[in-house]
């Protein structure tokens, strides 16, 4: 049995006191990747952004683990230190921070970290000056993601729809990308165990990720989990309107 | 005593106690007159640490080696001149006077000397001040500096500046203001008259450096003549009790284009009531006026008016402003007016928090909250002056980026 990195716990969270998750029960262990599926509006966004602690997002009740450690009521940073990262979606724009501040400041103190190197291979050199996501494309704002997590180099990797917005051009660029961020190479004389949590509507990413479990989010609670394969076939084939109703499916 | 100059101090005395329209008002009584003369200093390094660390937060560079020139105020005295270049005068005001008697014609020609009280007074009671010429063609990379200095409390300090560049001259210059470490209490007022000549460039940045009681009135006007242009850049993010200035550039000629930007930051008890006006009164000219305000409990009164007296003029203003805490006051005031149909004028303002989102999309990266608000502030600070030289506007990102706002 792998060692679970990130678990949730019967978790509940309200937005504005709705309550859009209920009790959610999840385990990443170490080393794995998994992909969250579900319709719009099943909460899988809310999931994230509880899980890297944003506000807005209020746990009614249950908790979430990091490495071990009850992570439920830290602020964004002190998760962020611990190794969670996240792409954000929709990021605002900073007037004022360059791209290449953002960048060095993911990447803490005291890494050696090649920036215009991975901002040449993301096709991000000429972004680096310019301020944070001000007029960026909904691609650059993708890239843009995953060039500031390549600098943060978390743990636990949390991407929200990596491929919505990009073109083909760069689907494979971002594809290979991902794929990195989630490698398990050795890194500073130590086994790197990189975990993924990623949702997607188009399950292009398992052709570049190795990903380990699929589960499907529908009405705030996950009604399977199982191949993530297997899970995008079957919605493939028979929509979310199935998972919906579905009640027989075994939770595996 | 020329006839002129007796007219001019009869004015003066008639305004004496004539209040400014706006601001609060300033007893001129509560501060002393008398300063006594200081010694000169010939190397700016060797000044006591605190007067030096003073002045480079205020953007002297004590070790003048990036600048063409310098002069430094303390008190009534100017106790450093450098002068590197020949054509990029810079003398004392008094001295200049002395020696060039048709600069006359420039003094009280921008700014009336009955306005109000502190430009009467600062013809009756005047200490000193700075005159800065160059002379045609003139051009240096690196800007003059000049400082005033205040060292002892209770002073009032009363300058008048006269800056001319001569036809197709480019001048940058740098005036830092502050005030030395055991000054409590004290009065600056500062006439500063500009006169951008025929395709000339002037740069003037101004960074302010005040205390906590200390009360600053400065009166300032351009004129700029046909093809030249000015620019201003202004930053003040350290404590003031009252500052109260409305710098007006009049565009004389066809084509001149005047940009004022700001950058402010008022801390709890500071009164800030600071504006730039441009007065567009040839066809073509150009206007632009970028306004940031950051209130962490002071009271920031952002103005800004563009006036259209021409036809083909463009104009624009922008005011921003942002609410660090709960206590504090940001009334941005835009005004716009012309009577030609054929001009492109505009402004935007908007006042508002740090959004939320912003400091969470920072934290999310392991910026603590502390740092993340900083980094925002600063951003929000980062103006990037077009047309300003690299130079300065590396010394005035560096003014803005190692500002201790700790306090916020």
């Amino acid at each position: 049995m792998k060692k679970p990195l990130l678990e949730i716990q019967d978790l509940h969270v309200s937005v504005e006191d709705k309550e859009i998750l209920h009790g959610i029960d999840l385990v990443v262990p170490e080393g794995e990747t998994h992909i969250l599926f579900g319709p719009n509006g099943s909460g899988k966004t809310t999931l994230l952004n509880t899980i890297m602690g944003l506000s807005g997002y209020r746990v009614t009740q249950g908790r979430i683990l990091f490495d071990g450690q009850d992570i439920t009521h830290l602020p964004p940073y002190e998760r962020a230190r611990l190794g969670i990262g996240m792409a954000f979606q929709r990021p605002p724009t900073l007037h004022g921070v360059r791209l290449r501040d953002m960048v060095r400041l993911a990447a803490g103190n005291g890494d050696n970290l090649d920036i215009e190197g991975l901002a040449r291979r993301l096709n991000l050199t000429e972004h680096l000056d310019r301020d944070v996501n001000a007029g960026f494309s909904g691609g650059e704002i993708k890239r843009s993601e995953l060039l500031q997590l390549k600098a943060q180099s978390p743990r636990l990797v949390m991407l929200d729809e990596p491929e919505s917005g990009v073109d083909l051009e760069n689907i494979q660029l971002i594809g290979q990308i991902i794929a990195e961020l989630l490698q398990k190479t050795t890194h500073h004389h130590y086994e790197r165990r990189v975990s993924g949590l990623i949702i997607t509507h188009t399950g292009f990413i398992l052709d570049y990720v190795e990903a380990d479990r699929g589960h499907v989010l529908c009405n705030g609670v996950i009604q399977c989990s199982g191949n993530p394969r297997e899970i995008l076939q079957n919605i493939r084939h028979h929509g979310y309107e199935e998972c919906v109703t579905c009640r027989v499916v075994q939770r595996i | 005593m020329s006839r002129g100059t007796e007219d001019i101090k009869e004015k003066a005395r008639r305004a004496l106690e004539k209040p400014a329209p706006i601001g609060p008002d300033v007893d001129l009584r509560r501060y002393r007159d008398e300063a006594g003369e200081r010694p000169p200093v010939e190397d700016l390094s060797k000044l006591p640490e605190p007067q030096r660390q003073r002045m480079t937060k205020a953007g002297i560079d004590v070790t003048e080696r990036q600048r063409a020139g310098s002069l430094i105020v303390m008190d009534h005295s100017v106790v450093h001149r450098r002068q590197n270049i020949q054509d990029l005068e810079i003398l004392d005001i008094r001295q200049a006077l002395q020696s060039y008697p048709d600069i006359r014609d420039f003094w009280w020609k921008a700014v009336p000397v009955d306005a109000d009280k502190f430009t009467a007074t600062a013809e009756l009671d005047l200490d000193t001040g700075y005159f800065i010429r160059a002379r045609a063609g003139a051009r240096s990379t690196f800007p003059l500096q000049a400082c005033l200095f205040i060292g002892q409390d209770g002073l009032a300090q009363k300058v008048h500046n006269l800056i001319i560049a001569e036809e197709g001259a480019e001048l940058h210059i740098i005036t830092g203001c502050a005030v030395d470490l055991n000054v409590r209490t004290a009065l600056h007022v500062g006439i500063t008259e500009i006169y951008v000549k025929k395709g000339a460039t002037v740069t003037f940045t101004m960074i302010h450096n005040w205390g906590e009681n200390v009360e600053v009135r400065p009166r300032t006007s351009i004129m700029v003549e046909e093809g030249g242009t000015f620019i201003s850049n202004y930053v003040l993010m350290e404590p003031v009790q009252s500052i109260q200035t409305y710098p007006t550039a009049y565009l004389v000629g066809k084509g001149a284009v005047a940009r004022f930007s700001s950058v402010i930051v008022g801390l709890p008890g500071s009164h800030i009531d600071v504006g730039s006006r441009v007065v567009l009164q040839a066809p073509e000219t150009r206007a632009e006026i970028i306004s940031r305000s950051i209130s962490a409990g002071g009271h920031i009164i952002a103005r800004g008016h563009l006036l259209g007296e021409a036809p083909r003029v463009k104009a624009h203003l922008e005011c921003r402003g942002l609410m660090l805490r709960d206590d504090g006051i940001i009334s941005a005031i835009p005004e716009l007016s012309t009577r030609f149909a054929d001009v492109d004028m505009s402004h935007e303002a908007a006042v508002g928090r740090i959004a939320q989102e912003e400091i969470e999309y920072l934290m999310a990266r392991g910026i603590s909250k502390e740092d993340a608000v900083a980094i925002i502030v600063r951003g929000f600070l980062n103006v990037k002056i077009e047309g300003l030289p690299a130079e300065l506007q590396a010394d005035l990102d560096r003014v803005i980026q190692t500002a201790d706002l700790s306090g916020l």
